[in-house]
């Protein structure tokens, strides 16, 4: 899957980064903590998330994630888009909840990060 | 004995928009001297906790690596209130921060944890009113 999938599918408007929609989505995951997303996920991986802050941008980018989706609706601050946009790191909004989210890009193929597989 | 290059970022407690300018800066500087990539995720999370940690819970800190072929050590000094029981410290889920910050996704008591499964040996030494002090090594060339 890539990208430009993961917009289609949860219908999200591109933030920053609509010159990397071709890019590819090793894996999801969603969660709110930004330690959880450090510990389970693999680089390449999605990140969904309802968090908005400039860290969650740091951490994507320091993790190699492919991109981050924030759902219900969360809008990041101008100056947090400004800095993905500097990281070539691609910034998608959807409105669905997180659990939908989820849901619809598994039903589309995707899968999560294998808990424990890269230290 | 081989050289060593280190690195050292002055990190400042609550500074929550410098979070993440330490570890990404050690990244880069591991990617710059080839270090395999491995290597590079396990101390780029490293950093991240232990900066994460003085900016929540300390005055002020340091956070170091030492570079070199076969290691990198990641080290973290604060200045801070130090940490009472290590032991419940170490819990997986076990975190003393204050409300404001686990609503940004912080302080979910998982930056041990995280250092733990990450380095192949840590310490840990706290004084209380004093600070704490983190040392994680890193080996190359272990799986």
């Amino acid at each position: 899957m890539y990208l430009r999938d993961v917009q289609r599918i949860l219908k999200a408007e591109v933030l920053c980064g609509e010159d990397l929609l071709d890019r590819e989505v090793v894996a999801g995951f969603g969660c709110d903590l930004i330690s959880d997303s450090l510990f389970f996920a693999t680089p390449g991986t999605l990140l969904l998330t309802g968090l908005t802050h400039l860290q969650v941008i740091r951490a994507a980018e320091l993790m190699e994630f492919c991109g981050v989706v924030f759902v219900r609706g969360k809008r990041p601050a101008e100056s947090v888009i400004d800095v993905a946009r500097q990281k070539r790191m691609p910034l998608l909004l959807t409105r669905y909840l997180m659990f939908d989210s989820c849901g619809l890009l598994y039903q589309a193929g995707l899968r999560g990060c294998r808990a424990g597989e890269q230290r | 004995m081989s050289e060593e290059l280190v690195l050292e970022f002055q990190v400042r407690g609550l500074d929550f928009a410098a979070v993440g300018e330490a570890s990404g800066g050690i990244k880069r500087a591991l990617q710059q001297v080839g270090m395999e990539a491995s290597v590079v995720r396990r101390a780029a999370v490293c950093a991240f906790e232990v900066e994460t940690n003085i900016v929540i819970h300390a005055t002020r800190g340091v956070v170091r690596a030492r570079i070199s072929p076969e290691r990198v050590v990641v080290e973290a000094e604060d200045e801070g209130p130090g940490i009472p029981d290590l032991e419940l410290a170490m819990q997986e889920g076990y975190s003393t921060a204050p409300a404001y910050i686990r609503e940004m996704g912080f302080g979910a008591g998982m930056g041990f944890a995280n250092m733990k499964r990450c380095s192949d040996h840590m310490e840990v030494w706290s004084e209380v009113g004093k600070g704490t002090r983190v040392r994680l090594l890193i080996e190359v060339g272990k799986p």
